[in-house]
């Protein structure tokens, strides 16, 4: 049994996955990013290793994805997150025709066909707003942690309007309703309202067809889906893997690498 | 593979030659500066150097000094002096490096650039006509604004013959006599009309050789790089127009390029993916740019910059000498208005040349200090896929201004989109008939 390494360097935080010929996930890490690209790197996959009790010698071939993918030294290949949260997102919702992916930094809308290709995408362009980064400046300000944006918004009744796009000016418009006496349920519920509009935005600039799978850290707020699906007024796919969903496309592609050095017949079942 | 390092004398004699006759117009244009010269001051998308060339007045083109210290790598330098002077980060790149040259007394990397007599500009661009006024301001010259007639329906081609067509080419040659006397005025001199034929016939072959030129980039392997190639063969095309020089430069450019198509011989590239460049080149990262694509075997055969920004003259119009008024009017609103059209509806042209071109990509380049190009891309873009199974890769810098040139963006994308076309390759390699 060969094993495909996924390691998807990201502006915030480093995933690893590691899957079996069948594409099976049999071990995964993640871990904050933080100064030393490469370190992360290194750190995620050998966590990956000890998650699915794998020796290193037992992993044919690392893809590197994420803005640190030139940063996996020990990587065989890279491949975009782009391409790469594609690849997962078919691979884990077969019908999905929508990727929304939102991350640290970046937020990014792909669009694919039926075979699971790119047909188009867009991205966020020199500038934080819509993305993870929006609510970690909402959350600083509001002296939460992240884990608890999501359930804490998800109590809101009166719900205020952040009219800001700018992660930096959040910060001063979320303070300014708390000085109204807003509640930080109903600020937050806002700020989600906010970056889901934002999405939404990118979403429909390559155009919205479903199913539409939602990946990336942020998929992890609860709130968060909620105020996207309801924005798009469709249900988003998500899953324990969708914040891994950039590692799981990379080993999916090293996967298909083994396969097409193998034999034809091998290379025919990594393509379907 | 073979390149275009090869010393037979023809291949890439038209990227050394194109520089050489810029630095000697560079050269004869300090050497006006120092003297204590002016010169006419006009655009690429219709700089009517026919009838300058007449009066002898040099020319000066201010977009081309501008996107040259973008090259140099010191547009940053120019830009800061004029937003130290008022000018807004978000406003043309090159009128703010421009109006730095203009204050620091004609200093330019390339030599010092003469003071305007007199500024000619069409309304190919609404940035021109305030672009215009600073100088007026500045250096108390007249204005000449050539008013050309657009296109009055997307896809509506009216020519010769046609009641509009002929109606506009009254209005373009009345306002061209206007402007011959303006140059009477300002040089003194008198108005030659065999001098016009003269400079007229070096522009007709200029002409004839861009769109003979644009034309041989069809043949696979390509034989030149729109991106890179092209911009310096477009600087001769602008800056030389209407001169023996230009017209010489021209010919052998042909030559160059009928022998490499001849021979098989392409650019630097291992030509795997066909692409086609829409908007202004990112000069801040000018060869950078062009890498990131051609790192992954794709090159340029074909882009609008080629088409809009030489003013049309990729169409090819030839005057007709015997009637040189009534022909550079006609030629004028034909090759202006297509400039036009080739920023504001070049799907209709694009469409063409996916076919014609064997293209495999389209890459738009909104810039941020550009509005005239850029706004409308993503609409434009977005139309062109509802009608063609085409990839398309929409990424945004800017021409001038390297704040918001971000290299890893780009690349990311870039890297994209290649992706995407390596798998559409793939699979339409596995679903071919054996």
């Amino acid at each position: 049994m060969a094993y495909a390494a996924g390691v998807d360097v990201g502006s915030t935080q480093t995933k690893a996955v590691i899957i079996d010929e069948h594409r099976n996930i049999v071990g995964r890490s993640l871990g904050d990013t933080g100064a030393n690209v490469v370190v992360a790197a290194e750190t995620a996959f050998a966590q990956a290793l000890a998650d699915g009790a794998i020796e290193e010698s037992e992993v044919e071939y690392v893809i590197g994805t994420g803005y640190g993918r030139y940063r996996v030294t020990f990587g065989n290949d890279q491949v975009t997150e782009i391409s790469c949260h594609a690849r997962g997102a078919v691979q884990i919702f077969p019908n999905t025709r929508t990727v929304v992916d939102m991350g640290g930094q970046d937020t990014k809308a792909i669009r694919v066909n039926d075979k699971g290709e790119i047909e188009d995408f867009c991205m966020n362009d020199k500038c934080a707003a819509g993305t993870g980064r929006f609510l970690g400046a909402a959350a600083a300000a509001l002296d939460l942690g992240l884990d608890n944006l999501g359930p804490t918004a998800l109590k809101a009744t009166k719900p205020v309007r952040i009219s800001t796009t700018c992660t930096v000016f959040a910060e001063s418009e979320v303070l300014s309703w708390l000085g109204k006496g807003k509640k930080v349920e109903d600020i937050l519920w806002g700020v989600h309202q906010s970056i889901a509009s934002r999405s939404a935005a990118l979403m429909r600039r390559v155009g919205i067809e479903d199913e539409i799978t939602f990946t990336g850290g942020v998929t992890r707020n609860v709130a968060m889906v909620k105020a996207l699906g309801e924005r798009v007024d469709k249900k988003l796919n998500v899953s324990e893997e969708s914040h891994y969903m950039g590692a799981m496309g990379a080993a999916l592609f090293a996967l298909d690498r083994i396969f097409a050095s193998r034999s034809p017949a091998q290379a025919a079942e990594a393509a379907r | 593979m073979t390149t275009t390092e090869q010393t037979d004398g023809i291949v890439g004699r038209g990227n050394r030659d194109g520089a050489a006759l810029f630095r000697d117009w560079f050269a004869e244009l300090n050497e006006v500066a120092e003297n204590g010269g002016r010169a006419a001051y006009v655009f690429v998308m219709g700089s009517l150097n026919e009838v300058l060339k007449t009066f002898d007045l040099p020319v000066v083109f201010p977009e081309i000094n501008s996107l040259q210290t973008a090259v140099r790598r010191v547009a940053h330098e120019y830009l800061d002096v004029a937003e130290d002077a008022g000018y807004s980060p978000d406003i043309c790149g090159y009128v703010k490096a421009d109006f730095a040259t203009q204050i620091q007394d004609g200093r330019h990397p390339m030599g010092r650039i003469p003071k305007p007599a007199l500024t000619v500009y069409t309304n190919a661009c609404n940035t021109y006509i305030k672009w215009a006024e600073i100088w007026e301001r500045l250096h108390k010259i007249p204005l000449f604004t050539l008013d050309v007639p657009g296109t009055r329906q997307g896809g509506l081609i009216t020519l010769g013959g046609d009641v509009d067509f002929e109606n506009d080419k009254r209005y373009v040659k009345a306002q061209l006599l206007e402007l011959i006397e303006l140059c009477k005025k300002v040089t003194g001199k008198p108005f030659d009309i065999d001098r016009l034929r003269e400079v007229m016939g070096f522009a007709n072959t200029m002409s004839r050789g861009w769109k003979r030129v644009l034309e041989l980039n069809a043949k696979t392997p390509s034989v030149f790089n729109a991106l890179t190639d092209g911009t310096i063969y477009l600087g001769v095309a602008n800056g030389m127009r209407g001169t023996p020089e230009g017209a010489k430069y021209f010919d052998d450019l042909v030559e160059e390029m009928e022998y490499k198509a001849a021979n098989g011989i392409g650019t630097l590239t291992d030509e795997k993916y066909r692409l086609v460049f829409v908007g202004v080149p990112c000069y801040p990262i000018f060869r950078r740019f062009n890498e990131l694509f051609t790192e992954w075997g794709g090159t340029f055969v074909n882009s609008t910059y080629l088409w809009f920004a030489s003013g049309g003259t990729n169409r090819g119009f030839e005057y007709d000498l015997a009637d040189p008024l009534d022909s550079l009017a006609e030629g004028l609103l034909i090759s202006v208005r297509d400039a036009m059209d080739s920023m504001f509806h070049q799907d209709r042209v694009l469409n063409e040349v996916i076919d014609d071109f064997g293209i495999d990509g389209v890459v738009y380049h909104p810039i941020k200090s550009c509005r005239t190009t850029s706004t409308g891309m993503a609409d434009s873009r977005r139309y062109l896929m509802s009608q063609r199974d085409i990839p398309t890769l929409f990424i945004e810098s800017d021409m001038m201004d390297r704040r918001v040139v971000s290299e890893a963006q780009l690349k990311n994308r870039s890297d994209a989109f290649f992706e995407g076309l390596a798998a559409r390759k793939a699979q339409a390699g596995a679903s071919a008939p054996s």
